[in-house]
């Protein structure tokens, strides 16, 4: 019996699915997001095991990538209000959590933050002690607000956890029910980005709840069995249990899937991938086959971070985007989203939106092209011009040359895209590419992580590092990476001065493919 | 005199990082703390060093330590404050302005934070033309002008004045408080006179970092490659195009120590390039050659972006362009390289101009 991967991308509009053996796609479905998540996704699951002729017992792994994490925050929608302590006073008063945070998302969840004593210097002391009483009170002051989530940092954690350890025991003491993200499991050295990414993290923790039960239930409806991994940031894996606990590494994984996806569809390195979803297009830039990350500055819907993540605009122009005439035509932002097969014209609804525009164009066979033929010739035109203009807008301001380069198109709004975009060379639609993205996740990478504290004492920095960088490159082997294909792609280094014999904790990252050749999915 | 209000320093606080050749400061940390300031105390006036009355009475306003600690240790806030009541106090005189002891991310934007709280008007000029190490690295050191008495402050309420034989001594003291203070703290020094401001400093670093800042943006926005711009502005050459392959960085005696290496890539891809800091990048050695030096600028600059890196920011795999830019000619005379030449700090070879470096090479 053959094992299968089954790769699902569950999007703001449309959920995924693909069956993988090894490199061939076996099978491919499209279906709408459902509100509640698990039907739809039940639904793309049993047509896709109908037609691609697999049995439940067959599938050997599950992977699932979503962008609703990303998008929640992008939207400032089902966030729930969060509380942030930061222990760190007397120093850091000057700029106070979120104090660079767009005012949406300081509305959606809450501007509930609580400067405390606490913190430590480089060198491991304390900046001032930390005072129970004053977590007590702050616990007290959320509790009678009813937060639900808490986000703890702590000046130097990376170096020394143990006060946002303390401080999350007596909050979780006062408040057994809150659930608590602490900086130090979250993020790297540089406080304000760190905190960011934790305070991101503690207002999805409800919503991650939510979509991953939702993930859960429908797997299980199905007897599958096998595992179900989740897509992170930088295209690895990890477990639905991990995602429940640090639903903020799913960031940006939709781009990174849909790059990937696109890369092994297309068969070309460099390129500039446009994905066109629902709501959005996501425009991102391969380079040898990688996704061209972003180092300096990455933001999240406006917020600074300091996450791995690929380097990708985001426009609002996809399939369900509405149409209106004012008497320009303006498309989107604001989307249809799941509901486009009910409420787009051409699937007998009453909204005009990118799609029909694009059925009335004759780029696309889909739905009932008799309800927009009565359109006007010369709207139609004129839209498709502003939809063309918008993404070849986009695509060149990704270029990072004036040089030609291929476009290769991916994603279920794809058939926006004329054939002509101008500036564009070359523009391949490569096979499957409705479902590249949920083809990225199937392949989602294996990574092998190093965190630990090495004793410099006595031995030569580089054979510390070159020990770490081996234990991470074996570590992502045994998870099942190939080896051919592991390479590091981070190492973080923070000296511990207050431990003695000169400690250094080391980070090291490695990633590596899949093994995917036929003899392996025969295990 | 021009007003510079909240939105104003965007330009100027990514044109000063380029100058802070790595150091001087996170620049992204340096924006918003003057930017809060602006917003609670009010807009700041600039004044060009030629509005400057020769009786004025100018205190320099800086983060003192290592970079690797602001992005942590985050200030309070009242330091940069306490620090300038105190020299106030200590010199029985009322100060008239600020300006910047260096150009830098955080170094630039500081005497904002000081301007709009004390509202005083701030001198657009440095004492570097670029960011140094220690603070006796001041143009205004080459003069014979003293950088002490000297207030230092942190952020848990303790103030030190120092008054010291020189300008090396004051780096010294100051030094050992900043370590003892958790390697941040914030400084108020070389209080000058109108006339030594004309006299010692270099004019128009704001308006060249809010320049280089400018055109850096449009060159994006133009598909224009932004390493030309820094390039053409600064009159620099290109040293290195690469990808960091390992940062070894170390908090040590008050600094952000260490060394960056950067492989090549594509057709360069057996060649190196060893970056050595000290908050700052000193020295570039390419393929065992040194090809630039201190005084000179080191610039490491996102080779897409060309956003400048600090080196606090240096991390693995970053694509980097490092670029080299000639100094202020004064730190390029026999009693500037004793100041600030390679072999204070510690390498043993002459300083050679960076064009003449590359001048030699390709002929």
């Amino acid at each position: 019996m053959t094992a299968v991967r089954v790769g699902i991308d569950v999007g703001g509009t449309n959920t995924d699915a693909v069956v993988m053996d090894g490199l061939d796609v076996r099978a491919e479905v499209k279906t709408a997001t459902t509100p509640d998540v698990t039907t739809g996704i039940v639904a793309a699951l049993r047509s896709l095991l109908e037609q691609g002729q697999v049995d439940t017992g067959q599938v050997g792994a599950v992977m699932i990538g979503t962008t609703h994490f990303t998008n929640a925050v992008v939207e400032a929608r089902r966030l729930m209000p969060t509380a942030t302590i930061r222990l760190g006073l007397p120093a850091t008063r000057s700029l106070p959590p979120m104090v660079d945070w767009p005012q949406q998302l300081r509305d959606a969840i809450g501007e509930h933050t609580y400067l405390c004593q606490g913190g430590h210097e480089f060198d491991g002391r304390p900046i001032s002690q930390l005072d129970p009483e004053e977590l007590r009170r702050a616990a007290a002051d959320i509790g009678s607000k009813r937060i639900g989530s808490v986000a703890i940092s702590s000046v130097f954690s990376p170096v020394n956890s143990e006060f946002e350890l303390q401080a999350a025991e007596i909050v979780q003491t006062e408040l057994p029910d809150v659930a608590i993200s602490l900086s130090h499991e979250i993020g790297r050295l540089s406080l304000l980005e760190r905190e960011n990414a934790t305070i991101m993290n503690a207002c999805l923790r409800d919503l991650a709840r939510r979509i991953l039960d939702g993930f859960e239930a429908a797997v299980r409806e199905l007897a599958i069995g096998a595992p179900v991994y989740v897509s992170q940031n930088d295209g690895t894996l990890m477990s639905i249990d991990y995602t429940r606990r640090y639903p903020v590494a799913t960031f940006a994984s939709g781009p990174t899937n849909s790059m990937r996806g696109a890369a092994l569809l297309s068969g070309v390195r460099d390129c500039v991938v446009v994905d066109v979803g629902g709501t959005t297009t996501d425009i991102g830039v391969l380079k040898g086959g990688f996704p061209h990350e972003a180092s300096v500055g990455v933001e999240v819907g406006g917020v600074r971070t300091n996450f791995r993540m690929p380097n990708v605009l985001s426009i609002g122009l996809g399939g369900g985007s509405l149409v209106r005439f004012d008497p320009h035509p303006t498309i989107g932002p604001d989307s249809v989203g799941y509901e486009l097969t009910k409420r787009a014209l051409v699937f007998g609804g009453d909204e005009l939106t990118a799609t029909d525009i694009a059925v009335a164009a004759g780029q696309a066979e889909i739905g009932d092209a008799t309800r927009v033929e009565d359109l006007p010739s010369d709207l139609v035109a004129s839209a498709v011009e502003v939809i063309g203009h918008r993404l070849a807008e986009a695509v060149d301001r990704m270029k990072t040359s004036t040089e030609p380069v291929p476009v290769v198109v991916v994603g279920g709004g794809s058939i926006l895209v004329s054939d002509k975009l101008d500036g564009v060379v070359e523009l391949l639609r490569p096979p499957h590419f409705p479902v590249a993205n949920a083809i990225g996740a199937a392949i989602g990478q294996i990574g092998g992580e190093v965190d630990r504290v090495f004793s410099m004492e006595g031995h030569a920095r580089e054979d510390v590092l070159i020990e770490a960088k081996a234990d991470a490159c074996e570590k992502a082997v045994a998870a099942g990476a190939s080896a051919a294909t592991v390479e590091v792609v981070d190492v973080e280094e923070v000296p511990l001065a207050y431990l003695p014999s000169n400690a250094v904790r080391i980070r090291v990252k490695a990633i590596g493919d899949l093994e995917l050749t036929r003899d392996d999915a025969n295990r | 005199m021009r007003t510079v209000s909240e939105h104003g320093l965007e330009h100027l606080a990514l044109g000063a990082a380029v100058l802070g050749t790595g150091g001087g400061g996170d620049p992204y940390v340096g924006k918003l703390l003057a930017q809060s300031a602006i917003r609670q105390h009010g807009p700041v006036n600039v004044v060009t060093v030629d509005e400057l009355e020769d009786d004025a009475l100018v205190v320099s306003s800086a983060m003192m330590g290592a970079p690797t600690v602001m992005v942590e240790k985050i200030p309070n806030g009242d330091e940069v404050i306490r620090a300038f009541k105190a020299l106030e106090d200590y010199l029985g005189q009322p100060i008239t302005h600020t300006t910047s002891a260096e150009a830098g991310g955080m170094n630039s934007t500081i005497p904002f934070a000081v301007a709009a709280a004390l509202d005083i008007p701030l001198v657009d000029a440095d004492m570097m033309g670029r960011a140094f190490p220690e603070l006796q690295m001041c143009l205004p050191t080459l003069y014979g002008l003293s950088a002490s008495p000297m207030a230092i402050a942190d952020e848990k309420g303790n103030v030190a004045v120092i008054e010291t034989i020189d300008n090396l001594w004051t780096e010294r003291l100051a030094r050992s408080v900043t370590v003892d203070m958790g390697c941040s703290a914030m400084i108020a020094l070389y209080a000058l006179t109108g006339a030594q401001v004309k006299e010692s400093m270099i004019a128009g670093t704001l308006q060249l970092a809010e320049s280089l800042g400018r055109s850096i943006e449009s060159a994006r926005r133009e598909h224009r490659d932004p390493i030309d711009v820094v390039q053409s502005e600064l009159g620099g050459v290109r040293l290195f195009e690469g990808k960091v392959a390992d940062v070894n960085r170390h908090t040590q005696a008050g600094f952000a120590r260490g060394e960056c290496q950067l492989a090549g890539r594509d057709a360069g891809k057996d060649t190196s390039l060893v970056l050595r800091f000290q908050n700052e990048h000193l020295i570039a050695i390419r393929d065992g050659e040194v090809v630039a030096t201190v005084p000179d600028l080191i610039m490491v600059l996102e080779t897409e972006t060309g956003a400048p890196v600090t080196t606090e920011e240096l991390r693995y795999g970053f694509r980097v362009t490092v670029v080299a830019a000639p100094c202020d000619p004064r730190w390029r005379t026999d009693e500037g390289l004793a100041v600030v030449g390679p072999r204070y700090f510690g390498y043993d070879i002459d300083y050679v101009p960076v064009e003449e470096i590359t001048r030699a090479k390709s002929s």
